[in-house]
């Protein structure tokens, strides 16, 4: 799985190609227009994750190149702008999705992996982590086999934290993958976790082979244990 | 006070002073003609009576007025020699109008046949009194036509003069910075073309720093979004790395937390810009009715957390043009004021009437500024950890489509919103 990104913040660039390595992807990075322009020239990426300002030119430019010569390419556009113009447009010309900057990188991980899922055609979509299996098409979860019970906002939190295998995945991540964008703004994320507490008792309850640890104050991972 | 009525009534009593004064100049002038020509019409009298005298001596010892208008009475020479002409003002007994009346009188001398006469001759006066009653009454209509001139030229001549004053006046009452427009208004009045050129100066002005100030506040946001999320790319690469003590770790989190926090901060701020800035331009008709409890569900979980109930009363349902993500911004900031500023266990009631939305909630302590509580960054100091922004990025969306917001203290926090009539 080839990933390119196109980031002119050399930071940012990055901290998501380290992400994107460790996921296990082959991760190429671009900081302006016409790197940019030249890898999307002689390389066929299954993702791109697209700046939109850029030094040397627009984004949006290079998503039009992109999309006459290659339509599977998966694009995500990341724009600081943040802007609903952008936005539309992107989406309009043929991006997969948007992700406003700033984002967490668990936000970004979970976004890719469900590109990419809904890039590959045919087949089961499935998560498998020891014995636990998540049906992400059926949004079911399975353990040994024996289906377990989870209500949306259970089911939601599970399926990002096992995207997001072996990461820590900060409680505002959470909040705003599961309860939606603005709600990160509210006086606290305690109400997470008597989701998170429910959610464990279930998974112990069948003898998961993997267990959701509170990272001290910051947030949770999902580990095999 | 209008300026208009203003110096009417400043008119009014100038006038009022200076038309009695000039009432009274113009009385005794013109009861000085009148005099005048009176005595002038004695002395024509006596001339005609004198010469009568020489034709019909009869006359000569006519001591009673009777039918006539003079007396004639013989004196001595020495009172003669001693005498001169007098006019006197004096009071007869009038027949016709059976009282005594003013009238003028010329006493005199002539000589007849070696022997002097004193001659009177009276004639009937204008009556005094009937003069002043009458000039009082014109100088009543006069003052009366003054003034009603005086508020005509000013409702008809100085109204049209102050135009181009009273345009300005009501264009600045209906000025606002976030939706400037010039105003180009002609007028051959220097003073006023002078004022509008300056007031036109001023306004430019403003507006260039009122917007400057707005898109220092967007572009500062935009900057500082992407070392924020690096920061806290950062933080969290490291507190996963999973080799740290608890006390790093609280450290740590609590550094997260604040970043979090600041990052909370900086979207809404720059949010609020681009609300301000009227970036939301695409607007459909909206179901608000929906958008409530679609955010009434999205809350379970934290209402739940907070043992807090919530209750929807609809009485109707409110359809309006927005732009869908505003609407949204500014429902779920209502309800999630509502839920952060009640207490554990509180309850907030939501009702939908026509065009009108009221969200309440129970209270923690008292009553907030009705003023201030739309301002950015207004805070009760039970809640260290909200941006403050809320509200204002409420009242920012509010105020953008015509919809009146205002909070009330009764026992409980009231917010209503009026949504403009169809």
């Amino acid at each position: 799985m080839k990933i390119l990104v196109v980031e002119d913040e050399k930071e940012l660039r990055e901290s998501i190609a380290t992400l994107l390595k460790e996921e296990n992807y082959l991760v190429e990075a671009a900081g302006d227009f016409n790197s940019a322009q030249d890898k999307l020239d002689i390389h066929v990426y299954d993702c791109v994750l697209l700046d939109i300002n850029l030094p040397g030119g627009n984004g949006l430019d290079l998503l039009r190149e992109l999309k006459q010569v290659n339509k599977e390419t998966g694009i995500i556009i990341l724009s600081a702008r943040g802007s609903l113009d952008d936005k539309v447009t992107g989406l309009e010309l043929g991006a997969d999705d948007y992700l406003p900057k700033p984002f967490h990188m668990a936000e970004l991980n979970a976004r890719i992996k469900s590109l990419i899922r809904r890039k590959t055609l045919g087949g089961h979509h499935s998560i498998e982590i020891s014995n636990l299996v998540i049906d992400v098409d059926q949004r079911t979860v399975a353990i040994d086999g024996q289906q377990i019970t989870l209500n949306k906002k259970e089911f939601e939190i599970l399926m990002y934290l096992a995207t997001n295998k072996n990461r820590l995945v900060n409680k505002s991540a959470i909040a705003a993958h599961v309860w939606g964008d603005y709600i990160d703004e509210a006086n606290s994320f305690d109400f997470i976790y008597s989701q998170i507490k429910n959610l464990r008792k279930k998974l112990k309850d069948a003898n998961a082979g993997v267990e959701i640890q509170a990272v001290y104050g910051v947030g949770y991972k999902l580990i095999e244990g | 006070m209008r300026v208009l009525n203003y110096t009417t009534s400043y008119m009014a009593v100038i006038l009022l002073l200076i038309i009695p004064m000039w009432a009274g100049l113009f009385y005794y002038a013109m009861l000085d003609e009148i005099y005048d020509s009176i005595d002038d019409g004695l002395d024509n009298r006596k001339g005609l009576i004198i010469r009568k005298a020489a034709l019909d001596s009869t006359i000569l010892n006519k001591t009673d007025y009777n039918e006539t208008d003079y007396t004639v009475k013989l004196i001595s020479e020495s009172a003669a020699k001693s005498f001169h002409d007098l006019y006197l003002d004096t009071m007869m007994y009038m027949e016709n109008e059976q009282d005594y009346e003013p009238v003028r009188m010329l006493r005199t001398v002539f000589l007849h046949e070696e022997k002097y006469y004193e001659l009177d001759v009276a004639t009937s006066m204008v009556e005094e009194d009937d003069l002043l009653k009458e000039l009082l009454f014109a100088l009543i209509w006069l003052y009366a036509g003054l003034i009603a001139t005086i508020l005509l030229v000013n409702n008809f001549v100085l109204r049209r003069i102050w135009k181009p004053f009273y345009t300005l006046i009501k264009y600045l009452k209906n000025f606002r910075l976030e939706t400037p427009s010039i105003p180009v208004h002609e007028t051959k009045i220097d003073e006023f073309r002078q004022l509008n050129e300056a007031v036109l100066k001023m306004l430019k002005r403003n507006i260039e720093v009122y917007s400057s100030q707005k898109e220092f506040i967007e572009n500062a946001s935009h900057e500082l979004q992407t070392p924020l999320a690096i920061s806290i790319n950062k933080l969290e690469s490291l507190a996963s790395s999973g080799s740290l003590s608890e006390e790093q770790s609280a450290l740590l989190s609590s550094a997260l937390e604040n970043l979090e926090r600041l990052t909370r901060l900086n979207r809404s701020l720059l949010l609020l810009s681009k609300i301000e800035n009227r970036q939301f331009i695409n607007t459909e008709k909206i179901n608000i009715n929906q958008i409530i409890k679609r955010n009434i569900s999205d809350f379970e979980d934290q209402l739940n957390y907070k043992q807090q109930t919530i209750r929807l009363t609809e009485m109707d349902t409110i359809y309006m043009n927005l732009n869908t993500d505003l609407a949204d911004i500014l429902i779920t900031n209502l309800i999630k004021n509502a839920i952060i500023h009640s207490p554990n266990g509180g309850d907030i009631h939501v009702e939908i009437a026509a065009n009108h939305l009221t969200i309440s909630n129970s209270p923690m302590e008292g009553s907030l500024s009705e003023e201030r509580i739309f301002d950015r960054f207004y805070k009760d100091h039970s809640s260290n950890l909200s941006t403050g922004l809320g509200l204002a990025i409420a009242h920012a969306i509010t105020d953008m489509f015509g919809i009146s917001i205002k909070y009330r203290f009764e026992e409980r926090h009231i917010f209503t919103l009026q949504f403009p009539q169809k």
